[in-house]
């Protein structure tokens, strides 16, 4: 997945007040659920080790936060941190031990 | 030139239905509301409309599929009664709060149990706080102007909520009386087309609808929908003018019969209205000072106008034709005493719940009523705040 930032028509923060948010909750911006950023409710961390990494990317499909982050070429590159919750999926699949499953600090 | 026919209060309303032309109706048939869709779909059938007709399976799913069309950029118009209405209830909270103008015909009928078919008021009572627009009509021809005003109501652009359309069952659904009907393609140029900002097809802006929505934004959601619903107000009275030029017919936020000098009045909804003037014409030759109020628009609640119009009274009845068993008094009652609390204190009110489950209300039954408030105003002293009349004590 690339990370191209998406320029919004309307940004929606925490701090959007009544007047300025979308009727009804509308989501005017598809996919602007990604301005929320969901890593900090992670207590574990999953921890990619590149020299290990054999490229066969099973630990994409299976990232229920799409947190692999793969470039254009089919290249994992590492994780999203902003957005992986920390659920382990990845490091449980993963056949040859790339990724560490630790606490998080 | 308006036309002038003669046509029961269904009739007139999927009349109305067929000149508004809409994308989509989806509706399951419940007495005394069944008419409605079983006219229209004759519209369908004969190719007088270009209407998608969904005959659902019920009337959850019927505002399912409202709900859904509407948010793919639908003009959607559905009919209920009673316990139809009652099935509909999860879905009229989300039609009001994704915003979707969704049009409601509601044929008004005792809501179960015990069972019942006739009319009273407790199908769209409790509704009143599910976010819909609320807007009564007397008589067929109100039932028939009040939906083509309704469509132009919901979907205007300050206010972008659903509404209920409300009319007696059978009292007006089924009784034929004559009525102005207005040509077919002035009713085309009044209601216009259905151009919402965002919908589901609208492949250029793609947007989602019905996303979870927790402690961070939900509440301005819910505080932007109230302000819609007090937005409605104006755009009620916009609306209305703009009926009046078409048709001469006037509309406001209620009706005052004889109020300018009223010292004692009654506030009533619906058919009721028609028996409870007769009433008041007869005090008025008797010499007695006695005035009525019918609400047409009961949500958003007309506030500052129902204190300005009875401001004047000493005393004032408020009949229910619905209970709301809180031991306290029935909806319109609790509405109206909220109104004048604090703006205009002196003046005595009482409620009347009456006519449950289709029991006849007679003009006696309304004189006996305004004759208590003379004798309050007499005395000065009020016996009973929540009364029933017409029930066997
Ligand atoms: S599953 Fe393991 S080896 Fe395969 S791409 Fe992911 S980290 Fe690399
Ligand atoms: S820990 Fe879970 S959320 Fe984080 S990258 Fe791995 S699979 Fe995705």
């Amino acid at each position: 997945m690339s990370k191209v930032k998406v320029e919004r028509k309307k940004v929606i923060t925490s701090e959007t007040t009544w007047k300025e948010t979308t009727p009804g909750g509308i989501i005017i911006d598809p996919g602007n659920a990604e301005d929320f950023l969901t890593g900090d409710w992670r207590s574990m961390r999953p921890v990619w080790n590149q020299e290990k990494c054999k490229q066969c990317l099973l630990c994409f499909p299976v990232c229920p936060d799409s947190s692999i982050i793969v470039d254009e070429d089919g290249k994992m590159l590492g994780i999203d941190y902003d957005h992986c919750k920390g659920c382990g999926v990845c490091a449980e699949v993963c056949p040859f031990k790339s990724i560490d499953y630790v606490e998080e600090e | 030139m308006a036309i002038r026919d003669r046509l029961s209060g269904n009739e007139a309303v999927a009349v109305a239905m067929r000149q508004i032309n809409p994308d989509v109706v989806a509706a399951f048939p419940i007495t005394p509301s069944t008419e409605v869709p079983q006219y229209f779909s004759s519209f369908v059938a004969d190719g007088k409309v270009d209407t998608e007709f969904v005959p659902v399976e019920s009337e959850h799913s019927a505002m399912s599929a409202c709900i859904g069309a509407q948010a793919a950029g639908a003009r959607t118009v559905t009919a209920t009664s009673a316990n139809g209405l009652a099935l509909m209830w999860e879905m009229l909270y989300i039609a009001a709060s994704l915003r979707l103008p969704v049009m409601l015909a509601v044929v008004n009928r005792a809501l179960s149990g015990p069972i019942n078919i006739h009319n009273d008021h407790s199908d769209s009572m409790g509704a009143r706080d599910s976010g819909w627009i609320q807007i009564y009509g007397e008589t067929n021809q109100e039932a028939y102007d009040n939906l083509i005003q309704a469509i132009r109501i919901g979907e205007h652009p300050d206010v972008m909520l659903p509404v209920m359309s409300c009319y007696d069952g059978f009292i007006t659904s089924h009784a034929v009386e004559n009525i102005d009907l207005i040509e077919d393609d002035k009713v085309k140029e009044f209601v216009g087309e259905y151009k919402p900002q965002y919908h589901l097809n609208d492949r250029f802006n793609p947007v989602s609808m019905g996303a979870l929505d927790l402690q961070n934004h939900y509440f301005e959601h819910k505080r932007q929908q109230a302000e819609a619903m007090r937005n409605a107000k104006k755009v009620i009275l916009e609306v209305a003018e703009e009926f009046y030029k078409l048709t001469g017919r006037k509309y406001g936020l209620f009706e005052e019969y004889k109020m300018e000098d009223a010292e004692i009045a009654v506030v009533v909804i619906n058919s009721t209205a028609g028996t409870a003037k007769y009433v008041v014409d007869r005090l008025r030759e008797k010499g007695v000072k006695a005035g009525l109020v019918k609400i047409r628009v009961y949500r958003p609640f007309p506030v500052e106008e129902i204190v300005a119009a009875l401001s004047k009274c000493k005393a004032v009845a408020v009949m229910d034709k619905a209970d709301s068993f809180n031991a306290a008094g029935g909806p319109l009652f609790t509405d109206v005493t909220s109104a004048l609390y604090g703006r205009a204190d002196g003046i005595k009110v009482i409620n009347y719940i009456y006519g449950l489950g289709g029991r006849d209300v007679k003009t006696d039954d309304i004189e006996a009523i305004y004759n208590t408030l003379l004798d309050i105003v007499k005395t000065g002293e009020v016996k009973s705040v929540y009364n029933y009349i017409g029930v066997r004590e």
